[in-house]
């Protein structure tokens, strides 16, 4: 957590440990940079719009492997459950978009649960591997299914109403930026409330030490169970909301890459600590948008790169830098 | 005897293949016991303790918990019919605080560990007993150090104050100096003698100065069979048992 | 009913070719992992290393097929080896998702090399002549290749087997995949046991890859593609057993080249669906330890 302001040793500790889990002013940094982004950049907001959504899609990932601990590389069945979901809804139930999104998050709850029922049963290489299966599974599903999913050439004719009968989707992306940062601060007002209950912190107890856990008479495979399914409908709710935005779901929404992708975001920004997927997946999504366009195969080679650099020298991500800087800091003062 | 055990083992027993590490075990532990463990290393005492709170399953044989057959229910179940332990290597969240780590365990008693709607410190009831309890142990001054920060003997008292946490009716205690310099061991010893009178205790130990000054009846565990039961005195008085650690017979 | 017949030789004789690639390549990762601990994802990249190795050695330099693969099988082990003692070795202590990363970034780094110096086509390999058409065995013919393919792989895993079973060598990675404490304290050197290990694991996979360059093409995709499988055998075999993989590679080849031929709409669904259900089952793989 932000603990760079906090100067009163001398509160009780029972005091301090409450005010450690209330809402800081330092929290609202993202918001006030995602508003004036709106203002500053307004040519990007297409991008920004993406942005927003893998900030989603990497929170989502954070609460599983950030704060349960589970090493997971199939996080984009989730994802793509949401996208196709709300696709398909779009194109043969309705354009609303609203109700879009619940569907996308019911098909990645559903997932979620079915595939965290059967694995989390398992720990180590064995649930790592049944995560990638599953992964594959789907991948496989919709490429086959293409009667419903348009296989490789994709979901077309993905069109959207307008949010609330009002607000239509233009041309520059403003409706969609606001949609997504919306619904991105919903989502991120639950998981940081969640993260700062005492299920979240069960959750990194569990993570800490699940010996611990079951020797205090903790529900350990219910708890994971639960938060699983949770994470699984929020970034079910960010593949719903890429497919209304750019009104396009592909097979690249399942794929081992995409997986890979948002835990790279998340590791570099710094995991575990809710804020790490806003500043990784601004970073990556920038750095992407500008770099892979040069070179393709330069890119990728070097996210390779800095991806082994980050787990020998800078384990905490972007965050845990600066964290190291600040106490560097506040030493010498 | 007339009342309930607080703990009771029938014809327990533990066996992989053809090694058996808990034969027959029939333990009684009454309520308000401060009942030692002992026997020398491999008895099977550990053994036991796993089996009783639900990491290892029997082969055969049943374990009473207040009455009530705990045999086939979880870890966690048996946890919420008041069974704590500690372990003999420290097992705490090493990255949280003193106090945290204990919230957890309370929180967990408390019902409060499920919720995920309300932020820690809302309702500060966890937290106001995880520290009270801490300042019963001594420790309430590194309530916000990391317990990885901590010497090895602090950890030992957070490792009880989980425990205690629980607010077990049943305590099994897996050696609860060991490891800790003989200086800090009092303090421990000290805490364990001044716990609730209406918990039932059950120590593994290996000092034999601890388990006389602390113990009203003593079990000696020898390869995975009760040798023999009985009070310090006679415990302290038994042929078997110092054949069994001394290895041959004292000529006066 | 002849057809039926001749469809299931078929299938079971192309599926014994895939699962003994899959094998070849995989041994090396269960073995290594079972000692070591240490979650390899970049396994795949000797594999595909090998095959690039080899075509290319084919290809532009002319290299008779079986020097070309010895050539992978000894560089790429060479070159495991400095991996390892350089890069790997940092990261013995480290938690299950460092070392998930810390491949993982390996395989992107090797996949855009090989794009790269390669492109971005698979690698197209011409057979040597003797090795082309097919021969008769009497009641059918078969592809020479496979035929060459599956004897050599027979081969190599029973030399494999034996190597464990008879050789000091062996003997000391077996037990110290079973209790690397109790090896070390009889004196067992399980660092260096380790490094050797790592190089003849990776030299088999790239032999693999290269041996397997018709069934598993050479592209650089390759390490990402099929790491699923690799995983699949691994897992499902059991970490550090040399018998469960090869159990678990003849389920996943042959009922995969089943499915792809019975139902190819299917396509390798119900391959992953099975997988899930054995890792169920049995969680620590067939023939696993935990």
């Amino acid at each position: 957590m932000f603990n760079w302001f906090s100067s009163s040793n001398k509160l009780a500790p029972v005091d301090r440990l409450v005010k450690s889990h209330q809402l800081r002013p330092v929290e609202l940094l993202p918001w006030a940079a995602a508003i004036a982004a709106y203002f500053l950049f307004d040519s990007y907001l297409p991008l920004g719009s993406q942005i927003l959504i893998m900030i989603l899609f990497a929170m989502s990932l954070d609460l599983v492997l950030g704060y349960a601990g589970i090493v997971t590389l199939g996080h984009a069945a989730f994802f793509g459950a949401g996208a196709y979901a709300a696709g398909i809804y779009a194109v043969h139930v309705s354009g609303e978009p609203l109700s879009g999104l619940v569907v996308g998050a019911v098909a990645g709850a559903i997932v979620g649960f079915l595939s965290g029922l059967v694995i989390l049963r398992t720990q180590g290489l064995t649930l790592l591997m049944l995560t990638l299966a599953v992964g594959s599974l789907l991948g496989e599903a919709a490429n086959k299914a293409s009667f419903i999913t348009g296989g490789a050439d994709g979901l077309q004719g993905v069109s959207i109403q307008p949010i609330l009968g009002l607000f239509s989707f233009d041309l520059f992306g403003r409706t969609a930026y606001v949609y997504c940062g919306i619904v991105l601060f919903f989502a991120w007002i639950f998981a940081r409330r969640l993260v700062h209950s005492p299920f979240g912190r069960s959750l990194i107890g569990i993570r800490e030490n699940v010996t611990r856990m079951n020797a205090i008479g903790s529900p350990v495979r219910g708890r994971l169970l639960t938060v699983y399914t949770i994470s699984a409908a929020i970034a079910g709710i960010a593949g719903a909301l890429l497919a209304q935005t750019t009104q396009f779901v592909g097979l690249t929404v399942l794929t081992f890459e995409r997986s890979g992708e948002i835990v790279i975001m998340l590791i570099f920004g710094g995991i575990g600590r809710l804020y790490g997927a806003f500043v990784g997946a601004t970073l990556y999504m920038i750095a992407q948008d500008q770099l892979s366009e040069i070179d393709p195969i330069f890119w990728e080679f070097w996210i390779g790169l800095l991806l082994v650099l980050v787990v020998m020298f800078a384990r905490g991500g972007v965050l845990g830098l600066l964290d190291r800087a600040i106490q560097r800091w506040r030493r010498r003062s | 005897m007339s009342t309930t055990a607080s703990l009771e083992t029938i014809g327990l027993r533990k066996s992989f293949g053809a090694l058996v590490v808990a034969n027959d075990i029939n333990f009684r532990l009454e309520p308000g016991a401060r009942h030692a463990l002992i026997g020398p290393n491999g008895a099977g005492k550990t053994t036991f303790i796993n089996l009783i709170t639900g990491r290892l399953a029997p082969s055969t044989g049943r374990i009473l918990l207040g009455g009530e057959d705990i045999t086939s229910l979880s870890q966690a179940d048996r946890v919420k019919r008041g069974l704590g332990r500690t372990f003999q290597i420290n097992t705490l969240f090493k990255g949280m605080s003193v106090l945290d780590n204990v919230c957890l365990s309370i929180g967990e008693r408390d019902g409060q560990a499920g919720n995920m709607f309300r932020l820690v410190g809302a309702r500060p009831t966890v937290i106001e007993e995880a520290y009270a309890l801490l300042e019963r142990l001594r420790i309430a001054d590194e309530a916000m150090t990391l317990v990885k920060e901590l010497p090895y003997g602090k950890q030992r008292l957070v490792e009880i104050a989980i425990a205690l946490g629980l607010k077990p009716k049943v305590l099994l205690l897996d050696e609860p100096a060991a490891g800790v310099p003989s200086a800090e061991s009092s303090i421990i010893l000290d805490i364990v003698e001044q716990l609730p009178q209406d918990i039932a205790m059950l120590i593994i130990e290996h000092d034999m100065d601890l388990v006389f000054r602390l113990a009203r009846r003593i079990t000696v565990l020898v390869q995975g069979g009760v040798l023999v039961e009985g009070a310090p005195s006679e415990i302290a008085r038994d042929e078997r048992v110092r054949e069994v650690y001394l290895g041959e017979r004292h000529h006066v | 009913m002849n057809e039926i017949f001749a469809a299931a030789v078929s299938i079971l004789f192309h599926g014994l070719a895939y699962a003994m690639i899959l094998y070849i390549i995989s041994v090396g990762l269960s073995v290594t992992m079972g000692l070591m601990g240490f979650v390899n994802l970049a396994h795949g990249v000797f594999a595909m290393a090998g095959g690039y190795v080899t075509v290319t050695l084919m290809n532009d330099y002319g290299m008779p097929f079986g020097i070309a693969l010895l050539v992978a099988f000894l560089v790429i082990g060479a070159l495991s080896m400095v991996m390892e003692r350089v890069l790997y070795a940092r990261l013995y202590g480290a938690s299950e998702l460092e070392q998930v990363l810390f491949t993982i970034g390996l395989v992107f780094m090797a996949v855009a090399l090989v794009r790269y110096v390669w492109g971005p086509l698979p690698q197209r390999m011409t057979l040597p002549a003797v090795l082309s058409g097919q021969i008769d065995l009497g009641f059918r013919t078969f592809p020479v290749y496979r035929t060459f393919l599956i004897g050599v792989s027979f081969v190599l895993v029973l030399t494999l087997w034996l190597g464990i079973e008879r050789t000091n060598f062996g003997a000391q990675i077996r037990a110290a995949v079973d209790n690397r404490r109790m090896a070390e304290s009889l004196g067992i050197n399980t660092r260096r046991l380790f490094t050797l290990t790592f190089a003849l694991g990776s030299g088999l996979a790239a032999f693999g890859g290269g041996l397997g360059a018709d069934i598993l093409a050479i592209s650089p995709g390759y390490a990402i593609e099929y790491l699923v499988y690799f995983l699949i055998v691994v897992a499902v075999g059991g970490l550090g057993s040399l018998r469960g993989p090869f159990v678990a590679a003849l389920l996943l080849g042959i009922s995969d080249t089943a499915c792809k031929y019975l139902v190819p709409e299917l396509g390798a669904f119900f391959i992953f669906l099975a997988m899930i259900g054995i890792l169920l089952w049995r969680p620590a793989g067939l023939f696993g330890r935990m």
